[in-house]
């Protein structure tokens, strides 16, 4: 009964979405140029199948490989942040200054420095856009450790590598998980800004940017849900490691 | 005789933006090995600072901590402690947090002899068959027992605690005390306890300490004859009422002398 609302309920959710979207665009009787509707998309995924699988596996491993760097530099950087007043003094303004930055307007600039490179800009662009949220909440779960906490082992004798290992590593995850929550949609953002926006691009970026160029509305919304599909995916990955690792957060529901 | 703890002299203060804020002051405090010696005070009046003098986790500006003899300068393996938050870590259960202090004392230590020397305290003070529950799933009275449990697993020389049963009602306070006390009867250490309880000072102690306030020194030393095994009941002897009222009026002077708490 439990499990089957877990999976009823936010299907039935995405179905009322749907529903309401063919329903808006009927009632408007919005021609297909106008706005596409769920009952088109079917046939622009039969028609472009091989290339949704080609596109999207080229937009999921850069995501992840862009997430992955994100995970290791901004675990890295909060690490410093929430051990070193000094770090954190120096490194707020920079960070908050360059999350600040349009990411669309660097995507010319990686494009001159590391010309003809779509894979690794792509990538580097994922990267970029999504380190910002898990460097802050490790920072500041590190930083908001109680003392006491630190006491009880610093009182036998314990090296800093250990309290970190034994405490403040797993004391932080549950803040690391809901950080990375957020960076796996931006890390999306960041794949999909590139492939759209660099000539030649690849990916389901590149795939909506000929839907757009050949006039094609349901094939650029087919790319849209596809896009939103495997969001959801890897936002479901995150929150299984998430139950793995950090699941003692969880309270019990009343 | 050389006393296990010898606090000669200690003053600290604390740098502030508003200049130093002097918290202990010629402060000196001697207990024999065994002693269970509870130290009481104003609020504020650098009882927390003695806990962390005593555990070597910083220095006193002047003055000297002795523990068994040695100098202390830095962190020591024979400390245990317990603080009023029990800080158990959520991820480990009842049985993983107590064994804690073992992995970073006794690394070398078969993992089956730590849960066995783990399981013996836990049911010492009635925590058995919650060895596999998480904390959070304890009442905060059992999450103190724990807290406790995990301050003594590596047979410490020195018990510090600091409020351990601040938080918790009255009679969850007095359960534990009564714990406290047997569990002195089968190991013994010896013990620095920081309380604002009265009742408790003279239940548990075998010296209790009144500081006066901020800069804390030592005002008052009473030691508490009464026997090892006592009852809750000797509370309510007119010898404890006594006892309770001279440290009440110690405490009224050490709270005049501040003249900042009324």
């Amino acid at each position: 009964m439990d499990n089957l609302q877990k999976f009823a309920v936010p299907l039935g959710a995405i179905l009322g979405f749907l529903l309401l979207w063919e329903g808006i665009v009927w009632a408007n009787n919005w021609p297909n140029y106008v706005m596409a509707s769920p009952s088109d998309l079917p046939a622009a995924y039969i028609r472009f199948w091989p290339l949704f699988l080609e596109m999207g596996w080229q937009t999921l491993w850069r995501t992840i490989a862009g997430l992955a760097l994100a995970v290791v530099f901004g675990t890295f950087l909060g690490m410093m942040m929430g051990f070193s007043r000094i770090a954190r003094d120096a490194l707020y303004p920079l960070l908050v200054g360059f999350n600040a930055i349009p990411k669309a307007t660097l995507v010319p600039v990686l494009a001159l420095l590391f010309i003809g490179q779509h894979d690794f800009n792509t990538v580097l662009m994922a990267f970029l856009i999504s380190f910002f949220p898990i460097a802050v909440s490790v920072g500041i779960g590190l930083s908001t450790l109680e003392p006491e906490y630190r006491d009880i082992l610093r009182s036998l004798g314990a090296s800093k590598i250990t309290i970190f290992r034994k405490i403040a590593l797993p004391k932080t995850l549950p803040e690391f998980f809901g950080a990375l929550k957020v960076s796996v949609t931006l890390a999306f953002i960041g794949t999909n800004l590139v492939e759209i926006v660099s000539p030649h691009g690849r990916g389901l970026g590149a795939l909506f940017k000929s839907g757009e160029t050949n006039g094609d509305y349901p094939l650029m919304f087919a790319v849209l849900i596809a896009l939103a599909f495997l969001g959801i995916v890897l936002y479901y990955g995150v929150v299984a490691l998430e139950k793995t690792f950090a699941g003692w957060a969880e309270r019990p529901a009343h | 005789m050389v006393n296990l703890i010898d606090i000669k002299g200690v003053t600290h203060a604390y740098r502030t933006k508003a200049g130093p804020l002097p918290v202990l002051r010629d402060l000196n405090i001697a207990v024999p090995e065994g002693e269970f010696c509870a130290v009481v005070g104003p609020s504020g009046c650098g009882k927390s600072t003695l806990t962390r003098l005593v555990a070597g986790l910083m220095k006193p500006d002047t003055g000297e901590v002795w523990l068994h003899g040695e100098l202390v300068r830095s962190p020591r393996k024979t400390v245990g402690m317990a603080f009023q938050n029990p800080v158990l870590l959520e991820w480990r259960t009842i049985l993983q947090n107590v064994i804690l202090p073992l992995e970073i004392v006794a690394p070398g230590m078969p993992k089956a002899k730590k849960e066995a020397r783990a399981m013996e305290l836990l049911e010492m003070v009635g925590l058995a068959g919650f060895e596999n529950k998480t904390p959070s799933q304890l009442s905060g009275g059992m999450r103190q027992r724990a807290s406790l449990c995990r301050a003594i697993v590596h047979k410490p020389d020195v018990l510090i605690m600091d409020e351990p049963f601040g938080a918790l009602d009255n009679f969850t306070r007095e359960d534990l005390w009564q714990t406290m006390r047997d569990l002195r009867a089968k190991e013994p250490f010896t013990c620095v306890l920081i309380t604002h309880d009265l009742r408790e000072s003279v239940f548990l102690g075998d010296q209790v300490i009144v500081l006066s306030g901020r800069p804390a020194t030592t005002q008052y030393v009473m030691d508490v004859a009464l026997p090892a095994d006592r009852t809750l009941d000797i509370l309510y002897t007119p010898e404890v009422a006594d006892m309770l009222h001279i440290l009440r009026d110690q405490i009224r002077i050490a709270q005049g002398r501040d003249g900042a708490v009324h």
